[in-house]
């Protein structure tokens, strides 16, 4: 309330601050997709992942207050959101990999089951209000108030960004990683190599789907940090959207998801310094993003550069 | 993919075991309905003699229960219903969406709990689903919260009953002005549709027969639940140094929470949000369903109903008739704002202060009312509104 108005600095300030909060679930989700793609399996599930980890988050957070206290509750929830993705996680691993079974028909259903699942165990968590992850904040040095607000940076945010290097390494110098692009790119060499395309491919799915969960965690205990059953408003789908658009590369993921959490900001920043026409535009921005970038990298000529071989085909 | 197609054959045996499981399934469902219809037309006056002469009244709600939002507060409103009046039973479905989903939920209720006095509460449910199911059930009474029943047009036993919550609005928005030194306000709002107009101009009015230098800046979302834009639009405002703000949106969690982080003043609506936000919540605009639902339960229990013209097949109201109702103020209100509030609240009650008085002008100039029009709160032609007034900052295309 101290501060006066920012006038036109508020765009960009409102653009970078919205980046900050709204790219986590983006950059854990797109992370955790990159990782399952890379072994030639889709998980269009996540988005029902990030639901259900963000309900998982919620509630554990809020049961747990009481026990170990406010400040160590919402690290379990976040535990609590991973634990929950890998379960979900593993019965799409399984599933996917029977027989005659259509990866993104499995991850469709995924959507809807974790999707209800979160609604159906959720419902007693809505109105309670859970203890919520603290931000680090990094704008101290400015003395006005939206900047240092701005600038609050969740744990969550640091922790997507330190996995991007690390996976980014993980593909490119370790023996594991290189098992995982191999059962991605071609499974026949990998099988001849004596390698389980089945417990790799399972593994990947699991682990994206861990972090899948945490990106829910980040939805209900950061930002917007409430339990509500339209939390994802589809930035799940979104974010295996993302993967393709960042090559499957870590790094592009972390700049795609920078970019798309931008996005999200652009419609209410607008809006606020006056520009008030068009705001159905901006605030589908997002979404034409998404749209756009899908024409833009497909083709029926060709396949795209750096998308695992197997990925989208019957094994 | 042909290696697929080929092994994706089915077995004669097999087709013959799916299309004698399916008709089984779809025969036993049609008992099932049979069996649950029979005794509400054939026996009922055993079911009703073993239930103790209960009325069944279902409520069906788009969201869950407890959203501190336009659900909870019909979620209030029927608990009051089965507290107070004594032989009405409840029974209830959250986060229907307004698809046939609506209709299955009120033939399940009518056929299976012999419901006989049905509450859709949300607005997109009426048509077709309410329309189409009270053709059907002719005995079934619909009662449905929006104000678009028809004489002539709709079936006998449907009615609407809406409030006119722009009253409270306004009265919040006095309360806003008055602790607003710099007089920003802000609005998150979901869609440009009339009511959310209606509120959005009756907030700033309030707030300019304060301080006439007031303004609401305006931000839709586009969506009734949209919490990250919704959040986001919060914190831009906060931003742009907006000092109190309030919304219409399904469920204010969000934007009371988020303002409250900020340290902005909060005015609430649907229902009581002070435990969201106890430092800045000023006041809010809530519905008030409790009264109006209890005085239809025990109509309902006295034998009145739509069809015999015992019930009225519209009901609205604002203040006066206990339709809506403001949150008790906040630990932040000043003794002058609140003194200003209960004027305010007075003279709607009253009838003296009629909101929308000429001489009125939109936002982009044009004259709306001249000097000696005024347009009461009951005027049907307030429920087309289709501008902003002075004083709001935003557009409404």
């Amino acid at each position: 309330m101290a501060a006066g108005a920012l006038g036109w600095w508020g765009v960009p300030l409102g653009i970078l601050a919205g980046t900050l909060r709204g790219s986590v679930p983006f950059l854990l989700v797109s992370l955790g997709e990159c990782l399952t793609e890379k072994s030639g399996k889709i998980n269009l599930g996540l988005e029902g992942t990030l639901l259900f980890g963000a309900m998982s988050a919620y509630a554990i957070s809020y049961l747990s207050s009481g026990i170990v206290g406010p400040t160590l509750a919402p690290w379990l929830g976040v535990l609590a959101a991973g634990v929950a993705g890998m379960v979900l996680g593993a019965i799409h691993g399984w599933l996917s990999q029977q027989p005659r079974v259509n990866d993104v028909a499995v991850g469709i259903a995924m959507i809807i089951f974790g999707g209800g699942l979160a609604n159906f165990f959720g419902k007693p968590f809505i109105q309670p209000q859970a203890p919520q992850l603290p931000t680090i904040p990094i704008g101290g040095w400015s003395s006005l108030d939206p900047v240092q607000s701005a600038l609050q940076i969740s744990p969550l945010f640091l922790l997507g960004v330190a996995i991007v290097p690390l996976m980014s390494w993980f593909f490119k110098s370790t023996r594991w990683g290189l098992y995982v692009r191999a059962v991605g790119d071609s499974p026949d060499a990998a099988l001849a190599m004596g390698i389980s395309i089945f417990w790799v491919r399972m593994a990947s799915i699991v682990g994206g789907s861990f972090l899948a969960g945490i990106g829910g965690a980040s939805l209900s205990l950061f930002y917007p940090g409430v339990w509500t059953e339209r939390i994802s408003s589809g930035q799940g789908l979104m974010a295996v959207a993302l993967v393709i658009f960042a090559r499957w590369q870590p790094w592009q993921c972390l700049w795609a998801s920078l970019l798309f959490g931008g996005a999200q900001a652009l419609g209410p920043a607008f809006q606020s310094v006056g520009i008030d026409s068009y705001y159905y535009l901006f605030n589908a921005a997002p979404y034409i993003l998404t749209l756009v970038i899908m024409i833009i990298t497909c083709s029926p000529q060709r396949t795209l550069a750096g998308a695992p071989g197997a990925l989208g085909k019957d094994s | 993919m042909s290696d697929r197609n080929r092994s994706f054959r089915l077995s004669r045996r097999q087709v013959m075991r799916g299309l004698l499981a399916t008709s089984a399934f779809g025969l036993t469902a049609k008992f099932g309905t049979g069996c649950a219809q029979s005794p509400s037309s054939g026996g009922g006056a055993a079911a009703d003699g073993a239930a103790a002469e209960e009325l069944v009244v279902g409520f069906i709600y788009v969201g869950p229960k407890d959203d501190f939002g336009y659900n909870q507060a019909h979620a209030e409103g029927a608990a009051a219903m089965v507290a107070d009046v004594p032989g009405i039973r409840l029974v209830e479905e959250a986060s229907v969406p307004e698809t046939t989903a609506v209709a299955e939920t009120m033939r399940s209720m009518i056929e299976i709990d012999g419901a006989k006095v049905l509450f859709p509460t949300s607005f997109g449910y009426f048509d077709p689903h309410i329309l189409a199911l009270a053709e059907e059930f002719p005995d079934v009474q619909f009662f449905h919260a929006g104000g678009l029943y028809q004489e002539g047009v709709h079936p006998k036993n449907v009615g609407s009953y809406f409030g006119y919550i722009d009253e409270a609005q306004y009265v919040a928005g006095v309360v806003a002005a008055h602790m607003s030194p710099a007089g920003k306000l802000g609005f998150v709002a979901a869609k440009p549709i009339p009511q959310v107009l209606r509120n959005v101009n009756s907030f700033t009015l309030g707030a300019r027969s304060v301080n006439p230098a007031a303004t609401t800046q305006v931000i839709f979302t586009g969506e009734w639940a949209e919490p990250v834009k919704e959040a986001e639009a919060t914190n831009s405002m906060a931003d742009q140094g907006i000092e109190v703000i309030t919304c219409h949106v399904d469920s204010p969690k969000v934007v009371m929470e988020t303002a409250e982080r900020r340290g902005v003043m909060t005015s609430g609506y649907h229902a009581d949000q002070s435990p969201l936000a106890p430092e800045g919540y000023l006041t809010g605009a809530e519905w008030d369903w409790s009264s109006i639902y209890t005085e239809l339960g025990q109509e309902f229990v006295a034998g009145k109903t739509l069809m015999a013209g015992d019930i009225p097949h519209v009901l609205r109201g604002g203040l006066a008739d206990n339709f809506c109702k403001l949150s008790p103020y906040g630990p932040a209100v000043s003794d002058e704002a609140k003194a200003g509030g209960d004027a305010a609240v007075a003279a709607i009650e009253s009838g003296e202060l009629v909101i929308y008085q000429g001489p009125l002008k939109t936002n982009t100039g044009d004259e709306v009312l001249s000097t000696d029009q005024a347009l009461k709160t009951d005027n049907i032609e307030l429920e087309k509104m289709d501008y902003f007034v002075e004083g709001v900052i935003g557009s409404v295309s």
